[in-house]
């Protein structure tokens, strides 16, 4: 972040929305590249949507900047701004054909021809020809091009994007993140984008935020946030994660060392973000590998021995609950590669780790063992 | 009975799909059958003998009986005796629908899009007043506007109105009981066509580049104007053929056409000429409805 302020670079500076005595953004400070795919990702109701209405100009901030370039925009009037939305629900003008849609931002700011823009337009969001349809007349997915279509022409700095493949089937959704992702190479716009979906943001944004309650929990790229949390929160938002209550007791030569339910393991640490008190060991379901027996364990890796309670077979891996000794439900993904052996439920079996797989969150001492992802409830498409 | 106990072994189900599919068929003119009794008892039957005194030889008289005598000329005639009253009814009407349009369309927006929980009460505040009779509540105005009221005083004190300026019995205060009397039916369509606008579309309006009057001008009329073509008609349509609020609030100086066709009627039992009257008043209102519906583009709304 020590580079020279860029013209374009989006920044948010002590930003904090606050609506009556509940706080939806708290003191939030970012910047964002230019020209970057940034994504803000959290449960509904935890700030993402308010911080972006105050991008826009939607909402006003209690206090704090929006900055782009060296410019404050945070009290300009949205249709001020040099930055565009895509609505959640589109919010498409239903008395004005698809090319007046898209031509109206371009005809509010007095340009009169239009015509060859709106046709470019049209065509890279590949909907040639369906110019003199009414946006009732189109499907969830030709709408959702529409709206971005209508913002893109207007060339803004910063394209806004409110959760919008959210009302597209799974299918669809999947084939436009790709199209989304593809335009935005070609524009090469900064593109901020509001989404409750882990997959969806990993998939497409080269720098992620994981928000929670109005904060900021992590920044990174996907990859990094994925592979080494920086909180409880994110460890089972972004994915899930076997998170074991225990104690940090020492460090010393490179390792941490942690008792966990009255067994001793060790994380290395460039991977512990706590060496001492109350800590979680987590380690990625993926990661843990389900064997029938303690020996078959190969040296340098950490076990935990317990009962299959459940087997889930989807095709792509075989989920496994292992129920340990103090009770906890250890969640085990065993990849469908062809090369491990089935567990039979209702056995004993051994889950083994690679210690440079783990790692360790510090952790308020009343909290236990967590190994259930955090429910994102979707944001409904209507509300 | 048989169609409702259940079918005993061996019995042939009761009746035959066609004859029930057949009622089906009949029911929507069935449950049609009263209200168009109804119209043609109460409209059809007497428009057509509407039409026929008009056409009756304007020299008979109640007492003498009228004659048919297919006498067109009682619609010139009429036109010619009376073309001024056709003029200031429109006229008014048309001033009396600007005043409520600028009254009632803030009024509806309010109520639809920013009132929130108020929106029930303030939609009875605009119907209540016609829970009291049309005619006491134009009286009522009658009283507002007299001479010794407090307004008058007022107005005079501010020297808004000369020291013998009056309100009653002046084109103002007709102009003034029309938008009162007739302002609900402009506000109550306005008000279900704004109450449906979704708001995020404004938003989207203002993201892209539209200042607040644009976006009204683009977004929130053009959404608007179902409510807004059935409130002016509502309005204009009974506005124009009223004649309570210039009988109570003006003077023969400001009759509208109303009030020669209730005279014709009731006073001098002219009734060729009251016929003719009332069928040129209803040409008219046809002629400025539909022109108005040209213009307006119906089809151009949702």
């Amino acid at each position: 972040m020590a580079r020279e302020t860029p013209a374009g670079d989006l920044r948010l500076a002590d930003l904090t929305k606050r609506f009556g005595v509940f706080t939806a953004v708290d003191d939030l400070s970012l910047t964002i590249e230019q020209g970057s795919f940034f994504a803000l990702l959290g449960a509904s109701g935890c700030g993402k949507t308010t911080t972006l209405r105050m991008i826009a100009g939607l909402e006003e901030p209690t206090s704090g900047q929006v900055l782009l370039g060296d410019r404050d925009i945070a009290r300009l009037r949205p249709y001020k701004r040099p930055v565009n939305t895509v609505f959640q629900s589109y919010a498409l003008f239903p008395h004005l054909d698809i090319f007046e849609n898209v031509a109206f931002g371009l005809r509010r700011r007095g340009i009169r021809s239009v015509d060859d823009e709106v046709t470019r337009m049209l065509s890279l969001v590949q909907l040639d020809g369906y110019g003199n349809r009414r946006p009732a007349q189109l499907s969830g997915g030709q709408q959702q091009r529409v709206a971005l279509a209508r913002a893109l022409i207007n060339r803004p700095q910063v394209l806004l994007l409110d959760e919008p493949l959210g009302a597209l089937d799974l299918k669809l959704r999947r084939q436009m993140q790709i199209e989304l992702k593809r335009i935005q190479t070609e524009v090469g716009i900064t593109f901020v984008h509001v989404t409750h979906d882990q997959e969806e943001a990993m998939t497409m944004a080269d720098t992620v935020a994981v928000m929670n309650a109005g904060r900021i929990e992590q920044l990174g790229a996907p990859a990094d946030i994925y592979e080494f949390p920086a909180t409880a929160f994110v460890a089972n938002f972004l994915g899930q994660s076997n998170l074991l209550a225990g104690e940090a007791t020492s460090a010393s030569g490179g390792d941490v060392a942690v008792t966990a339910h009255g067994t001793r393991f060790s994380v290395p640490a460039g991977r512990s973000r706590a060496e001492h008190g109350p800590v979680h060991l987590g380690v990625r379901p993926e990661k843990l590998i389900l064997v029938g027996s303690a020996d078959q364990v190969p040296a340098g890796h950490q076990q935990v021995t317990g009962v299959v309670t459940d087997a889930s077979y989807v095709g792509v891996s075989t989920q496994y609950l292992l129920r340990t000794g103090w009770g906890t439900e250890l969640s085990v993904f065993a990849a469908n590669s062809g090369t491990s052996t089935p567990v039979a439920v209702g056995s004993e079996a051994v889950a083994y780790w690679d210690p440079q797989h783990a790692f360790l969150l510090p952790r308020d001492a009343a909290d236990t063992d967590r190994t259930s992802p955090v429910l994102d409830e979707p944001v409904g498409a209507s509300s | 009975m048989t169609l409702l106990a259940p079918t005993r072994a061996g019995h042939p189900p009761p009746a035959p799909p066609a004859a029930r599919s057949g009622r089906r068929r009949l029911l929507p003119y069935l449950l049609l059958l009263p209200g168009a009794a109804w119209l043609l008892i109460f409209f059809g039957v007497p428009l057509v003998q509407l039409a026929a005194a008009s056409l009756y030889d304007p020299s008979g008289s109640l007492s003498t009986g009228y004659a048919m005598t297919w006498a067109v000329g009682n619609y010139p005639d009429v036109l010619q005796a009376y073309w001024p009253q056709f003029l200031r009814s429109f006229g008014y009407a048309g001033l009396a629908l600007v005043l409520a349009l600028l009254l009632g369309y803030p009024l509806a927006y309010a109520i639809a899009q920013k009132a929130g929980r108020w929106k029930n009460l303030l939609l009875v505040c605009v119907v209540a007043p016609m829970f009291t009779s049309f005619l006491v509540r134009t009286l009522a105005w009658k009283t507002i506007l007299s001479d010794n009221g407090a307004l008058v005083g007022l107005l005079r004190d501010v020297h808004l109105l000369a020291p013998d300026g009056r309100l009653l019995a002046t084109p103002f205060a007709v102009v003034l009981g029309l938008t009162y009397n007739f302002l609900p039916f402009l506000v109550l369509p306005l008000y279900a066509s704004l109450e449906r606008l979704d708001p995020r579309l404004l938003e989207a309006a203002t993201d892209l580049y539209a200042s607040p009057v644009q976006a009204f001008r683009r977004v929130t009329l053009p959404l608007s104007m179902p409510g807004l073509v059935a409130g002016t008609l509502l309005f204009f349509i009974p506005a124009s053929g009223d004649y309570i609020n210039a009988e109570l609030l003006g003077t023969p100086n400001e009759y509208m056409i109303g009030n020669v066709i209730d005279s014709a009627f009731l006073v001098r039992l002219d009734y060729p000429q009251g016929a003719a009257l009332s069928f040129l008043l209803m040409a008219a209102i046809l002629a400025v409805v539909f022109g108005y519906l040209r213009r307006a583009g119906t089809e151009e709304v949702l």
